[in-house]
């Protein structure tokens, strides 16, 4: 059954910055999401409402301000962990999801350091101690953030980096292979949900089933299919549970400034921390600290309240709306928009040709025009897309490509968004003397 | 502002027709540089001549893939340093910096120096692309320094 249309028309007189115009007088078409998305007057009024009633320093002293601060931030925990499926104690803030991802890289490294010290570690850390030869899996098409953070802890630890490859539909390259690829030595396997750039959306259950047979953590970069999509972190695909899973606040409609990192109560349990400081300790001393139980073991210093309070805001317009009905939303402009993209002459798409299993991010590339240049002519339209390698370099480097252009919509877009795109690019070859 | 004030005659024609384009040998130094933003690489060689006061710019070659911008800005810069004493190419290079920040600061600029690069004014205005009009000419001047640093130096 199909899910209510979203009333897009609506939807867009609650984003303040869709009402601006561009360049000389043009209707801002933002197709730049994929970046990060626009903020409805809900998010913003939540974020003020928060500095102008509640403003204090969560979890600190006893006036009542600090308590209403403390129950607001909390209350954003909840909210966020109820939206996908999981606990609030299994929520843990950061600043975005770089930081998320580098703080399970970081409790790897925590964890090698102080187990070759005999230093103590909590119960159940012992999967998080690295030794040479010891493997780590993440794919050809990940985001910077889930690959660098992986590449720096192999050379600290004298792990080793392997990774799926990509088909050239685009997709991942997860069967062949796989026993060899995911095997004893694997310690953790760690993927995108939803690229990035090319809108392929993985199907995970698969290699997380291959790897919970070897023991290995299940990672998950969810940055690109949260947003746009129902997910249960305990069943994110054929009832394959991840054990961690980053994103960012940013690219579902919240502030910036506030990234957030799913783990399972036993594996977040395990885990030594990664930043110290305040917040985070248990007791201290001269001679020593214990720290904290999680969430707040991964949280030092100050929170970002009014960011959380904004996320918090942000999920409850997401829930009115209905994730359902913008997963079908975004599904309908895919279906609209993969065919009027190949209707160009000398337009190929990078990624996915085919609607099932992708999400509502478009790669492309133009014969004789160079991304960048692509770019400045849909900017001068009015239209905002990215250009370059959206931080996923080795998948360009795959496709023999320097650079995409990139238009990823939500669910704010509509055809005839699709529309300006369409009519953009065309004046691009226009301009370049290409058609 | 225009598309056409970025994109000047003089720039799309560079573009289309890259003057000096290609590695030639023989070189001094040959340098890779790259625009970390948007994957644009350029690859470029020096050949210095003469000695002191005299030290000219004899060849400068290069290869590379970026968007009409980066191009036509190395071709543009091939022009003005070939052939060029090297205290000339890089008081090219140092004319061409303050013109690419004209958008912020109002200069006297000597147009001589620059030759077809005054066309870049327009690509200032626009803070995104200024990267992708300097790369040549950082690489440029990175390459120059190095080849006279080992010129003096054997």
């Amino acid at each position: 059954m199909s899910a209510q249309p979203l009333d897009v028309s609506r939807i867009k007189k609650d984003f303040p910055i869709l009402q601006r115009t561009v360049r000389d007088g043009k209707r801002l078409v933002y197709l730049d999401s994929g970046a990060t998305s626009q903020k409805p007057n809900a998010v913003l009024d939540a974020e003020r409402h928060y500095y102008e009633t509640s403003n204090a320093a969560a979890h600190r002293g006893a006036h009542q301000l600090a308590e209403e601060s403390t129950l607001a931030y909390e209350a954003a925990r909840a909210k966020v962990a109820a939206f996908v499926g999981a606990q609030p104690d299994e929520i843990i803030f950061t600043k975005n999801a770089t930081e998320s991802l580098n703080l399970i890289a970081y409790t790897f490294l925590n964890a090698t350091t102080k187990a070759a010290r005999g230093e103590s570690l909590p119960d159940g850390a012992e999967r998080f101690v690295l030794k040479p030869g010891d493997e780590i899996v993440v794919s050809e098409m990940e985001h910077h953030a889930n690959l660098v953070p992986w590449q720096e802890l192999c050379a600290k630890t004298g792990a080793t980096l392997r990774w799926f490859g990509i088909t050239e539909a685009g997709r991942l390259h997860a069967e062949e292979g796989i026993s060899n690829l995911i095997n004893e030595r694997t310690k953790v396997v760690s993927l995108v949900h939803q690229s990035n750039i090319l809108g392929t959306v993985n199907l995970l259950g698969l290699p997380f089933k291959r790897a919970r047979e070897v023991g290995a953590l299940c990672v998950v970069d969810a940055c690109q299919s949260i947003p746009h999509m129902p997910v249960d972190v305990n069943n994110i695909y054929a009832d394959q549970g991840a054990d961690l899973v980053a994103w960012s606040g940013h690219k579902m409609l919240g502030p910036t400034g506030i990234g957030v990192l799913w783990g399972r109560r036993e594996v977040l349990d395990s885990m030594p921390p990664f930043l110290s400081g305040g917040s985070m300790i248990e007791t201290v001393t001269m001679q020593g600290t214990t720290f904290a139980k999680p969430p707040q073991r991964f949280e030092a210093g100050v929170p970002m309240m009014a960011q959380a309070v904004g996320l918090g805001a942000a999920v409850d317009y997401l829930n009115e709306i209905g994730m359902d009905r913008i997963a079908e939303h975004e599904h309908e402009l895919t279906e609209y928009t993969l065919p009027r993209l190949s209707e160009i002459d000398g337009l190929t798409i990078v990624g996915p040709n085919t609607s099932a299993d992708r999400g509502s991010t478009f790669s492309f590339v133009v014969d004789g025009i160079h991304p960048h240049d692509v770019g400045q002519v849909l900017d001068s339209h009015g239209v905002a897309v990215r250009v370059g390698h959206h931080c996923a370099w080795p998948t360009c480097q795959h496709f023999k490509i320097p650079a995409t252009v990139r238009a990823s919509m939500y669910l704010y877009n509509d055809f005839a968004d699709v529309d300006a795109l369409v009519d953009g690019v065309r004046d691009a070859q226009k301009f370049f003397g290409v058609s | 502002m225009q598309l056409e004030q970025m994109y000047q005659q003089v720039i799309m024609d560079h573009y289309k027709h890259p003057h000096g384009k290609g590695l030639r040998d023989p070189f001094d130094v040959e340098v890779h540089h790259v625009n970390p933003t948007c994957g644009d690489e350029i690859t470029l060689r020096v050949k210095l001549g003469g000695s002191g006061e005299a030290v000219a710019v004899e060849d400068v070659s290069f290869e590379g893939q970026g968007c009409s911008i980066s191009q036509a800005s190395a071709s543009v810069m091939f022009d003005q340093v070939e052939g060029t004493s090297l205290t000339e190419a890089l008081r090219a290079n140092e004319e061409f910096s303050a013109l690419m920040q004209s958008a912020v600061q109002d200069q006297e600029l000597d147009e001589e120096l620059l030759g077809d690069a005054i066309a870049f004014s327009g690509v200032a205005q626009y803070p995104a692309r200024i990267k992708c009009a300097l790369l040549a000419w950082m690489a440029f001047k990175d390459a120059a320094s190095q080849a006279l640093a080992k010129e003096q130096t054997s």
